[in-house]
């Protein structure tokens, strides 16, 4: 079928649609607004993710559904916004000019002193009021995981997030709601599944047209670089002013976006974000629920996704060792040529994986757990939430009916340069007892597949102490023993 | 004038010890308050950035700069040698802090050039384009290193003495010597530096600056472009946050923007990125403490011999003020009966460390406290107990280590009031009962006081201007020497305002600080910001409510006590007027509407050489119970409940004074919690983003978290409305949370062994101070899990 074809993009910035060409394909959203466009309400705090001072809502449609959700403008690249509603704390406020509802509750309980995080909290609290009108105290921390203020220690921001909750969103509120329908429509219109192709002195950006599209430009343009939620690449850009074109945009593609949930299993597709994967992944693998929210904070959870996740390698990223406990495959696509493989497999060693010139990431299957298995995931880290790990441990053990130990996963992040197994620990657990004996030898025999770094996130000691640790805490809950503090205990079932 | 005057309405809106929100407040929530990178560019605006030396010691052998001029866009390159006045911008007169380095480079991360450029990415991405040769020198990172290396001190070290001390640890009874590691802390505010110079005629140029101290940017400014005072101004309406990290760090980047500016006749803004903005500015300094304290049975202390030596960095910058105030904090609220504390300001490689919220306070405290918790543990007693045995007291006991007389003391009342209220005794027990019976979870609660001392101990500081115009429609414009970070100085300043002249809040408008209208300011800082500008614009209206009286009572024949400021009104004789009615009237009658205010703190003293006088005006009380769980597998720990009773005098404004207190205390508790700062061993700060350095999140505040203020409290020296300065103070009250955590530990030897937790108490010291504990109870049984 012949491709209709665009060298421009266009969304609606607030009240108004914008049509761009010829940008860079590394120009920040947050640039783009403070500085092309002067709408200053939007802050820089840290240029990489971690503060939130840029939160913005991008509205997308998903099969006809308007979703809002909150990202950082500060690494979110301006040609991945095709299509989309870019909604800043200038369009806020309600229809009539007024106050909204977050707003005035953020001023009567007083939300602000120097007012910088300010703008990027009201944002992320005006995502959560739109989407939760009971929120908890759980689902207000974890709305704000991803926005620092240094100055109100946080206490009169939830306050007033449980205040504008009182407050029902509507057309008479809210400019969003108000506009709906024409959004709607105008965003049908935008979406019309053209390649889209930029060409500028920075080099050029690709919106594929459907993954087969994707497939082609990249086999076309190997030396491409993915994007999908930026949430690693932006700061190649930001931090590091690394060279990124071409470009390839696929957080866009449905195709890339499929999840299948049966007794079977979970498959994602590649471009699933973190969000989206939440509930299928929650539902099979209900010890998930530990790591998952958080990783990151939410706008960075709306952005990145896991295919991301697996494809940059890292031996930090938190959801490999789960997968890999799993036995979670990987599906590799070049072209029209498809290859399975072990995600195991898929790490070789430190910055190298099974990956060839012009392949992508197209899905992850996740196969189902036994029903009597143990299966627990652990994240350590300095600060409990938005932190990067310093140590990321999932366990899979099954036994049989005497109680022995039929089969051992026990995968690690940050104990090598790649997310890994523990074969010498697994040993010592295989036709063993599940007892507290078995996991003292297991335990100390962890010492043998690991020597973990020392680095600023944590010392080599503690790493090996606190992952040998681990093991006696995911024996002691799979004997029904609470062992972990819990900050919301009765809401830890997601 | 016959008939019987109108009443007024009974109250202004926002006058003092109300309520009210901040006044930007709204702006803020909309995105409308303008920081400086949100103002409008001036046409033709250039931007620059700063080149980074990669050693933290090192001969700069060769500077190679070609590549960075030939990038695109780059206009110009200024290293030292284009800074046509004095290359130095040491706040403490020592000239040991260049503008840009020459010759040697004393810290990773230290300027070297600044390209300036048509846009700030064109700037950053040529500025990596220098070549630079070195020859690496040794380096020392830490103050143990620096010690054994011989390093100087970047000023003279400061002794406080008192009674006999070596005679006092000879005859105690008991005696124990230990030593604590306190880290530093990065301010984070959320808007890093910034500033924007923008050429005028002859040598003029103005300045937006972010900083805490315009005065201090200006006389910079000047001095490095080789001018006076009068030609540079310095402004700035808000800064989003400071917490210190704006006092004297804002220099720099003036300094090297207004030479910009003026070399290229453009206005030019400078704004690293975070990460170059936490490597580049100075940090809250690291101490190490050494004690050595004689105590008895009753855990009273008769001798305390302390040190306390800390990480300063490549310059002095405000490290002499600063462990000065660590010294004057180490008694917090405890009376030693003999005494020594002396302070090394040490030199290290690496960025000069400067003011943090407390100013040394908290460490010198967090030192004091430690000596307090190890001899509890080592009687094995409540360390609520020795805390109490050793307040402050009547006479004979009130006399501080720097021969002040403690003459407002409240804590007894204050720690006595909260532990009553938060239930302290009943769940202390609870807690040991459970940990009896909690193999891997424990828990802790430790109560712990505060007293803060107020002033700057510079007293020249402890001075304070403010102008105030009454237009003739009767609005007012306000401005003064302080500068709003986010603490809603401007607020408190306004409502003091409106108090005087008994008009409504939103009659007075805020406006920026400049050098050009309030001279010769201090820095905002020391809490000092309300106490000192509130008094200056206090005496303004009063000044200009002189001249209102004297007026009335002539012009309508009557006593000058006949002229009152009623709400919104003025009282003349019989006859009510609106207020702007009778400004109207007086501009008419030409009464001049204008006047400079001017305060300055009375009775205070201080003499650095013989470690006497009165530094304080007066304290500041507090006190916080913290309770917490850690996990004994892994270290990790949350904050369970948090209850503070705070003395702020009498609240100018109950709302804000909260928000300072509970503000403070999260960044209190994420200094001794989860902010690190680690150097590698090329002494590369490795934790200089938020990617890496974790500051407290929504979901690490205290799940309860209540706050009072002692609303009992009033000052009992005539400061403004006789509140109490409350910046600085409530950052010490979650000392509790280290020593909650402390006692968790603890439990692991049946609180016999002190946990000796040094901060920052990152998930990792907890979990290796649980393993030195149970190393230490190996043989008791009933301590193992
Ligand atoms: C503030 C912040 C906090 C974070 N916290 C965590 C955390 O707690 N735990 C954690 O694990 N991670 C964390 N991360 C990193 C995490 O968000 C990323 O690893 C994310 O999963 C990457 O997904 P993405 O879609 O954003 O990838 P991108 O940034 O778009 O791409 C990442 C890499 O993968 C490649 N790529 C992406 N998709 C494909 C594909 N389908 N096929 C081939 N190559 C592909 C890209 O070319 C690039 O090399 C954090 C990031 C930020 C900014
Ligand atoms: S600027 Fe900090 S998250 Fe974007
Ligand atoms: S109000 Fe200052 S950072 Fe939040």
């Amino acid at each position: 079928m012949a491709q209709s074809h665009r060298t421009f993009i266009r969304f609606l910035l607030n009240d108004r649609p914008v049509e761009l060409s010829g940008f860079a394909p590394d120009l920040s959203l947050l640039d783009w607004l403070r500085i092309n466009q002067r709408l200053t309400g939007t802050k820089e705090g840290c240029a990489e993710g971690d503060c939130g001072a840029c939160t913005v809502l991008v509205g997308r449609l998903d099969n006809g559904i308007l979703t809002y959700e909150t990202i950082n403008a500060c690494i979110r690249f301006v040609g991945s916004l095709d299509a989309t509603h870019v909604v800043t704390i200038e369009h806020l406020n309600r229809p009539d000019g007024a106050l909204s509802a977050v707003q005035q509750a953020m001023v009567d309980n007083h939300g602000s002193q120097c007012g910088f995080c300010t703008p990027g909290i009201v944002a992320s609290l005006h995502g959560l009021w739109l989407s939760d009108p009971e929120p908890t105290e759980a689902d207000i921390e974890r709305a704000l995981q991803g926005n620092l203020c240094r100055c109100t220690g946080y206490e009169p921001i939830v306050k007033a997030a449980v205040a504008a909750a009182k407050t029902i969103p509507s057309e008479d509120n809210d400019r969003l709601v108000a506009g709906y329908a024409t959004t709607i429509a105008t965003l049908t219109d935008f979406a019309d599944g053209a390649r889209v192709t930029i060409d500028s002195e920075r080099g050029t950006t690709f919106l594929p047209a459907d993954v087969d599209d994707l497939a082609d430009i990249y086999d076309a343009n190997p030396d491409a670089t993915i994007v999908a939620g930026s949430t690693d690449v932006g700061l190649w850009v930001t931090k590091h002013m690394r060279e990124i074109a071409p470009v390839i945009f696929i957080g866009h593609l449905a195709g890339l976006q499929q999840i299948s949930f049966d007794e079977t299993g979970v498959t994602l597709g590649a471009g699933v974000s973190y969000t989206a994967a939440r509930g299928a992944l929650i539902a099979a693998f209900p010890q998930m629920a530990e790591i998952w929210d958080r990783i990151g904070g939410e706008q960075v959870r709306n952005m990145g996704t896991v295919g991301g996740n697996i494809a940059n390698g890292s031996p930090i990223g938190d959801t490999p060792p789960p997968l890999i406990a799993l036995d979670a495959s990987v599906t590799l696509r070049k072209g029209k040529a498809r290859r399975t493989l072990p995600l195991e497999a898929f790490f070789i060693e430190y910055g190298k994986q099974d990956r060839q010139q012009g392949e992508f990431v197209e899905s992850i299957a996740i196969p189902a757990l036994d029903e009597d298995a143990f299966f627990a995931v652990y994240k350590i880290s300095k600060r409990r939430d938005e932190d990067i790990s310093a140590l990321c441990a999932a366990f899979h053990v099954t036994t049989d009916a005497q109680g022995l130990v039929v089969s051992a996963r026990l995968a690690f992040g940050g104990m090598a340069g790649t997310p890994k197994r523990a074969p010498t620990a697994e040993a010592a657990l295989i036709g063993q007892p599940w007892s507290w004996d078995t996991i003292q030898i297991a335990r100390a025999a962890l010492a043998e597949d690991f020597q973990p770094l020392s680095d600023w996130r944590a010392s080599a000691d503690y790493r090996m102490l606190s992952a040998q640790n681990l093991m006696i805490r995911f024996f002691l809950e799979t004997c029904g023993a609470p062992v972990r503090i819990e900050r919301h205990p009765a809401l830890a079932e997601a | 004038m016959d008939a019987p005057a109108p009443r007024s309405k009974a109250e202004i809106s926002g006058g003092a010890h109300t309520k009210r929100e901040h006044d930007s407040a709204h702006k803020h929530v909309t995105g409308s308050a303008d920081y400086i990178d949100d103002m409008p560019e001036p046409a033709g605006t250039l931007h620059g950035y700063l080149g980074l030396s990669d050693r933290a010691h090192a001969k700069i052998t060769s500077l190679d700069l070609d590549a960075v001029r030939s990038a695109d866009g780059v206009i110009a390159v200024l290293t030292a040698e284009d800074v046509p006045g004095a290359n130095d911008i040491s706040p403490s007169g020592r000239n040991d802090e260049p503008v840009l380095a020459t010759g040697k480079v004393l810290f990773h991360g230290q300027p070297l050039f600044a390209v300036i450029a048509e846009s700030r990415d064109q700037a950053r991405r040529a500025a990596k384009r220098a070549i630079i040769s070195y020859e690496d020198l040794p380096h020392a990172i830490d103050v143990r290193a620096a010690m054994d290396a011989g390093y100087r001190m970047v000023t003279e070290p400061m002794k406080l003495a008192r009674g006999d001390v070596d005679a006092g640890l000879a005859a105690a009874p008991l005696r124990l010597k230990g030593d604590m590691r306190i880290g530093g802390q990065d301010h984070f505010y959320l808007e890093g530096h910034i500033a924007m110079a923008i050429p005028g005629e002859d040598d003029e140029v103005t300045v937006w600056s972010s900083t805490q101290h315009p005065s201090e940017v200006q006389h910079m400014v000047a001095n490095a472009l080789g001018t006076v005072s009068n030609a540079v101004t310095v402004q700035v309406r808000r800064m989003g946050g400071g917490f210190g990290g704006k006092e004297t760090q804002s220099n720099q980047f003036a300094a090297i923007a207004a030479i910009a500016a003026k070399k290229l006749n453009r206005a030019v803004k400078l704004r690293p990125d975070r990460d170059d903005d936490m490597i580049i500015t100075g940090k809250r300094h690291d101490f190490v403490v050494d004690y050595d304290v004689g105590y008895d049975e009753t855990g009273r202390i008769h001798a305390l011999d302390a040190c306390f030596a800390a990480r300063c960095g490549f310059s002095s910058d405000l490290s002499g003020p600063v462990t000065d105030r660590a010294l004057f904090h180490a008694d917090n609220c405890y009376f030693y009966e003999n005494v020594r504390l002396v302070s090394k300001p040490m030199m290290t490689n690496t960025v000069s460390n400067t003011a943090f919220r407390g100013f040394g306070g908290p460490q010198g405290m967090l030192g004091g406290e430690r000596v307090i918790e190890e001899i509890a543990y080592a009687l094995g007693r409540d360390p609520l107990e020795i805390r109490k045995v050793n307040f402050y007291g009547g006479p004979g006991r009130d006399v501080t280590p720097y021969h002040q007389t403690v003459e407002d003391n409240i804590i007894e009342r204050i720690v006595d009031d909260l532990e009553t209220s938060s239930e302290y005794q009943t769940r202390r027990a609870e807690i040991i009962a459970f940990n009896q019976t909690s193999p891997v979870v424990r828990r802790g609660i430790a109560l712990t006081p505060v007293k803060f001392g107020i002033s700057f101990t510079a007293t020249w500081f402890n001075q304070a201007g403010a102008l105030v115009h009454v237009y003739q429609d009767g609005s007012i414009h306000l401005n003064h020497g302080g500068t709003e970070m986010g603490q809603g100085l401007n607020t408190k300043v306004a409502q003091v305002l409106a108090e005087e002249f008994q008009v409504d809040l939103d009659t007075i408008r805020i406006t920026a600080t400049t050098t050009g209208k309030v001279p010769n300011t201090s820095a905002t800082a020391a809490s000092s910001g309300t106490d000192l500008n509130g008094m200056a614009a206090a005496n303004a209206a009063q000044q200009i409510k002189t001249r209102l009286i004297a007026f009335a009572a002539e012009k309508f024949h009557i006593p000058e006590d006949q002229v009152v400021f009623e709400p919104n009104h003025v009282r003349v004789g019989n006859e009510l007027m609106p207020f702007g009615d009778f400004i109207k009237l007086a501009y008419l009658e030409r009464v001049q509407l204008s006047a400079a205010g001017f305060y300055k703190t009375p009775d205070i003293h201080w003499d650095r050489a013989s470690g006497k006088g009165r530094p304080f005006y007066y304290y500041a009380y507090g006190a916080a119970v913290s309770e917490v769980s850690i996990d004994t597998l892994t270290g990790e720990y949350q904050v369970d409940r948090v209850d503070v009773l705070h003395d702020a005098g009498r609240s100018l404004n109950p709302a804000l004074d909260i928000g300072q207190i509970e503000g403070g205390f999260v960044q209190g508790m994420g200094w001794l919690t989860t902010e690190e700062l680690w150097w590698d061993d090329k002494g590369r700060l490795r934790t200089h983003a938020p990617s890496t350095y974790k500051i407290p999140l929504a979901s690490d505040r205290p799940k309860i978290f209540n706050v009072k203020l002692a609303e009992w409290a009033e000052n009992r020296e005539l400061t403004i409305r006789r509140s109490k300065a409350v910046g600085e103070p409530p950052f010490m009250l979650p000392i509790s949370v280290l020593e909650a955590l402390g006692m968790a530990v603890a439990s692991i030897a049946d609180y016999q062994v002190s946990p000796r937790l040094d901060a920052p108490a990152t998930p990792e010291r907890v979990l290796m101070a649980v393993e030195r504990l149970k190393a230490l109870a190996a043989d008791d049984e009933t301590s193992r899990i």
